[in-house]
């Protein structure tokens, strides 16, 4: 069942590859990713949420002589990610419908290598191996690779080796700690099996080293500062439907790598660690913020709030408290919906005027009502709207960091000013105002553009008033990786104070 | 007055030694071949008994090891599990390259090679004879005896043996690599620097192998071994022999500092030949390196280790930065197996039979994808043959999107990115070096590992995210054989890298070293 997940958009992909013509190519990978929607609203019925963390657990021996097997697992984590995953890939493929078409481009090669990743994702989301983890994690910079240096902007080649270079240093840091880890198991009995090298019990000082390998990968992935510096470049020159899944949903395996193994495999060194953390987790939310507001090309404002609000994700998930870390994982979807709205419609706008500067808008309220709504309620989402989802998520995260750091915490406020002040900004400077002679004919969104959008609005809001829906498979999942670390809940402050 | 020993006569064991009877069987019967066959079927008749043998030997290979080792010829060869599965790789490398050799429809005047090797570049006669369209075909019998060569030398357990052995699959190449179509001059040049530096590396190999016989008394790894353990304090004659044989045999891995022939003999040489001396050398002279470091010399393993850990990690380095500054494809793949020398090394520094089958698994891995990656470079030509130029290269992927989305596989490879032999290559190696406590070795070639994984990348760039230059050259319609070659080595390394189970499994069944 797990397996059909990964490998219906994988063969999605190889059909998109092998039909004739563009638009049969479109349409076969659209279906493809409607079905894997379909699955995934299949396996999430069958979670159990008493049950154990993971759960309809696959397993096949794939390379015997080095210890690697085919195991996924699906937890309340995993089961909101590949969620999102599944949501965003239809919205993204159907987003970028007229994007390639120009400059003599395989369109085929981009659909299907949109749908390779997605397989790779889903992979390492529900991968219970931590060499299969590591395959899929590495090998995913390959689609992204393309997808950026064939189709992006100006200066894409730049963009997309800084991409490649970053990760891969990265992923080359977390092989040298997935080895490290491997021989830690018994000596006959090897093993990569995530649930075997959580009941290992390694000492202090080689968890410290194997969590700072593993943490550096995840850290450029998500990215934390100050090893950010590759997203803006690669979100920028990416069309914007991939910097849309860039950072709405590839990034996210590296926040998930933190909470599903880093957490669970390095309880001491994650405790240890957990202040340096924090502390550069709250530097990436104000300097991401800081930035976003001195930005003048649109992605990079998105770009740089994203590194904000991944900023917002690590503090949570290192706050080690149950609100906190359910709470990050929930805003790893709301951030993903919110981001891809943000990325997809800024990129009608960037369609519409040919450029990505600021200054070349203005007052384009009037002659496209429905797109400048499009951008308020994306952008209100940006910044943590209360009925949102991303306000949800975002509070969580900030109230589970202020029982155990509250200096922390009260940074991290401040984020969510920036937040209003650069999504603001760049609504003033894009919509309102006089309309100029360059934007009083740009038409307004149109059908499929609208169809693209609309089901992320309906999820942003959906999920923000009903969070349960997906908060309770999280926090079922969140606490029991918080127990493997052996941390619980601090008392509250003020109760405290009032005995 | 003389005193007579007895002379035991060897025992002859030709079925042990299969392989290398049929290889250099048919390197003698491509040689008359090429003396009595009417020669438009020179070709085909060589090219036919070449395969045939390679093939036999390939398979033979592979079918004995999982039998038992067997000691032969009175202790000069052992056939054990690492030399078998060398002598595989190196049938299957040279079965490769000969697929190549047969190529005949890139070059409009002929095959790759020169039709007159001895004929002054740029002459009248060398003019005339391709005008003919004369084709020589000693390349097959010069291949099949350097093959058969590598195969005594992985399996020689007695220095003089593996001193012959290392002549015998030497001086082939050095005529193989100056007898290149197009550009005769740097061919030539090519194959007397190779001569040169070859010979005196030799010579130091054999003057190692003499002062070792002085501090142990005998050339049989075995008893060098035996003579080791029994020696006491510190002998300085054998340490400068072990040094001396390290500084032979490094030299054909083309570890630094002796690697500075590679790009010039890689560049000069006909290309299909340079595949063809990158991968099979490669696994001969690393196979006889830990023969000889495992076995004569396992009494010396401190001081070896030292010694191999700083090579390879300055190989790895030196490797992987130089490459950065190539303009020239073949110079750059040059540079970039000098890298993989080093990451090779790391494997042999771990010292146990895991780490042995670890560099088995990656000598072919890598022997694969560089044979392939050199195929591919035969097919970019222009007006003046193969256009190896990097800025040629520019913006193929939108001309000839399959040529380099199969050539980014042999980079992806050599770069060590998951689902190919590389990775599965560089994980067994890394995690055998890291088991045997060389963590910070492993350090080092994950630095080196990241430079070498920017220079591959670039290729993938200038191919697929440039726009094609005007003077760029064209994607040539190759011969079944080097559709064949490219076809089976792509897949072998996509293989390699999904499912190794199968050959990780024989190549750690052929990690033990017989003593």
């Amino acid at each position: 069942m797990l397996t059909a997940l990964v490998l219906l958009p994988a063969l999605g992909a190889v059909l998109t590859a092998l039909v004739p013509g563009a638009r049969a190519a479109k349409l076969t990978a659209i279906a493809a990713s409607l079905a894997t929607l379909a699955l995934t609203v299949v396996v999430a019925l069958q979670l159990d949420s008493g049950g154990p963390l993971y759960q309809m657990s696959e397993q096949v021996t794939w390379i015997a002589p080095l210890g690697l097997s085919w195991s996924l697992g699906l937890s309340g984590i995993s089961l909101a990610l590949v969620a999102l995953t599944a949501v965003a890939t239809p919205i993204v493929l159907g987003a970028m419908w007229n994007e390639v078409d120009a400059g003599g481009r395989s369109v085929k090669a981009y659909y299907a290598l949109v749908l390779t990743l997605q397989a790779m994702v889903i992979g390492a989301f529900l991968a219970t191996d931590v060499l299969l983890f590591y395959i899929l994690f590495e090998a995913m910079l390959i689609p992204m690779y393309f997808l950026i240096g064939v189709y992006g902007g100006d200066k894409r080649q730049y963009a997309a080796m800084k991409f490649l270079l970053y990760n891969l240093l990265g992923g080359l840091l977390m092989l040298a700690a997935v080895i490290g880890l491997y021989l830690q198991s018994p000596a006959g009995e090897r093993t990569f099996a995530l649930a075997d090298l959580v009941a290992l019990d390694i000492d202090s000082t080689t968890q410290g080293w194997l969590f700072l390998g593993f943490m550096v990968a995840f850290a450029i992935k998500a990215p934390l500062w100050p090893v950010h510096t590759w997203l803006p470049d690669a979100a920028t020159e990416a069309p914007p439907s991939q910097a849309a899944y860039l950072s709405g949903v590839v990034d996210k395996v590296g926040t998930f790598g933190m909470v599903a193994l880093v957490l669970p495999l390095f309880p001491d060194a994650t405790q240890t660690f957990a202040p340096v953390v924090v502390t550069l987790a709250v530097i990436s939310v104000l300097y991401g913020g800081l930035l976003a507001i001195g930005q003048t090309d649109i992605k990079r404002i998105i770009a740089y709030s994203s590194i904000s609000h991944f900023g917002v994700i690590v503090l949570g998930i290192f706050a080690l408290t149950s609100q906190g870390t359910a709470g990050s994982t929930f805003y790893m979807v709301s951030h993903g919906l919110s981001t891809a709205a943000l990325f997809i419609v800024a990129g009608f706008m960037i369609a519409r005027r040919g450029s990505r500067q600021l200054a070349d808008f203005g007052g384009m309220q009037k002659p496209a009502p429905i797109l400048s709504g499009m951008l308020l309620l994306a952008g209100l989402s940006g910044l943590a709207m209360p009925g949102l989802s991303t306000f949800v998520s975002e509070f969580l995260v900030l109230v589970g960091t202020f029982s155990r750091y509250q200096v922390a915490a009260a940074l991290a406020t401040i984020g969510i000013i920036l937040a209003a002040l650069y999504i603001l900004i760049m609504y003033q400077r894009t919509m309102t105002g006089p309309v100029t002679p360059q934007t009083e004919n740009t038409p307004d969104a149109r059908g499929r553009e609208v169809v693209v959008v609309a089901p992320l609005f309906v999820l942003l809001i959906g999920l923000g008033v009903a969070p349960a829906v997906m908060l309770d498979p999280i926090d079922t999942a969140t606490r029991q990786t918080l127990e493997q670390v052996g941390v619980s809940d601090p008392e509250p402050v003020f109760a405290r104070g009032e005995e | 007055m003389v005193v007579m020993q007895d002379i035991t006569t060897p025992t002859v064991d030709v079925l042990a030694i299969l392989p290398i009877v049929v290889t250099l069987g048919a390197a003698v019967l491509a040689v008359l071949v090429d003396a009595f066959a009417p020669a438009p079927r020179r070709m085909l008749v060589n090219a036919s008994i070449s395969a045939l043998a390679l093939a036999t030997a390939l398979v033979w290979s592979i079918t004995r090891i999982s039998a038992d080792p067997v000691v032969a010829f009175n202790g000069a060869v052992t056939i054990d599990g690492p030399g078998l599965f060398a002598q595989a790789a190196i049938a299957l490398f040279a079965l490769l390259s000969v697929g190549l050799y047969t190529e005949r429809r890139l070059d409009p005047s002929g095959d790759p090679f020169t039709p007159a090797g001895s004929v002054m570049p740029g002459s009248e006669t060398e003019r005339v004879l391709t005008l003919k369209r004369v084709q020589q075909t000693e390349v097959y019998g010069l291949t099949l005896f350097a093959s058969g060569g590598m195969m005594v030398f992985v399996v020689s357990s007695d220095l003089l043996t593996m001193f012959v052995a290392l002549e015998v699959l030497s001086l082939p190449l050095y005529l193989l690599s100056s007898l290149a179509r197009r550009r005769r001059l740097l061919s030539q040049e090519a194959g007397m620097k190779y001569f040169l530096l070859g010979a005196f590396a030799s010579a130091f190999f054999l003057y190692g192998a003499a002062l070792v016989y002085g501090a142990t008394g005998s050339l049989n790894l075995g008893a060098i071994d035996a003579g080791i353990s029994s020696r006491v304090g510190v002998d300085t004659m054998l340490l400068v022999g072990m040094g001396m044989l390290a500084v032979g045999l490094l030299f054909k891995i083309s570890a630094v500092p002796f690697q500075f022939w590679t790009p010039d003999v890689y560049q000069g040489a006909p290309t299909p030949v340079t595949g063809f001396m990158a991968a099979a050398t490669k696994t001969a002279a690393v196979v006889a390196l830990m023969r000889v470091f495992y076995v004569g010399l396992g009494g010396l393993v401190e001081d070896w280790t030292v010694l191999l850990w700083v090579i390879a990690a300055v190989t790895m380095l030196l490797g992987s930065v130089l490459a950065l500054t190539q303009t020239d494809v073949k110079r750059m793949l040059a540079y970039s197996s000098i890298a993989h020398a080093g990451f090779l090394l790391v494997g042999i520094v771990a010292a146990d039979s895991q780490g042995t089958g670890a560099v088995l698994f990656y000598l072919l891995a890598y022997g694969i994808a560089t044979v392939g990656a050199f195929a591919v470079v035969t097919l970019v030509r222009d007006a003046g043959g193969e256009a190896t130029h990097l800025s040629a290269w520019a913006g193929l992927g939108r001309r000839s999107p399959l040529t380099a989305s199969v050539f980014s596989l042999f980079l992806l490879s050599f770069a060590g990115i998951p689902l190919t032999s590389g990775f599965i290559g560089k994980l067994t190696v890394f995690s055998a070096a890291f088991d045997a406590g060389q963590w910070a070795l492993v350090l080092v070639a994950l630095v080196a590992s990241a430079i070498a994984a920017f220079f591959y990348v670039r290729v993938i760039v200038l191919m697929f995210f440039s726009d094609p230059a005007d003077s760029s050259a064209s994607v040539g319609v190759p011969g079944t054989g080097t559709t064949a070659v490219i076809t089976a080595s792509a897949a072998l390394t996509v293989l390699l890298g999904v499912v190794p189970g199968p050959v990780l499994e024989l190549a750690s069944l052929a990690s033990e070293f017989v003593r």
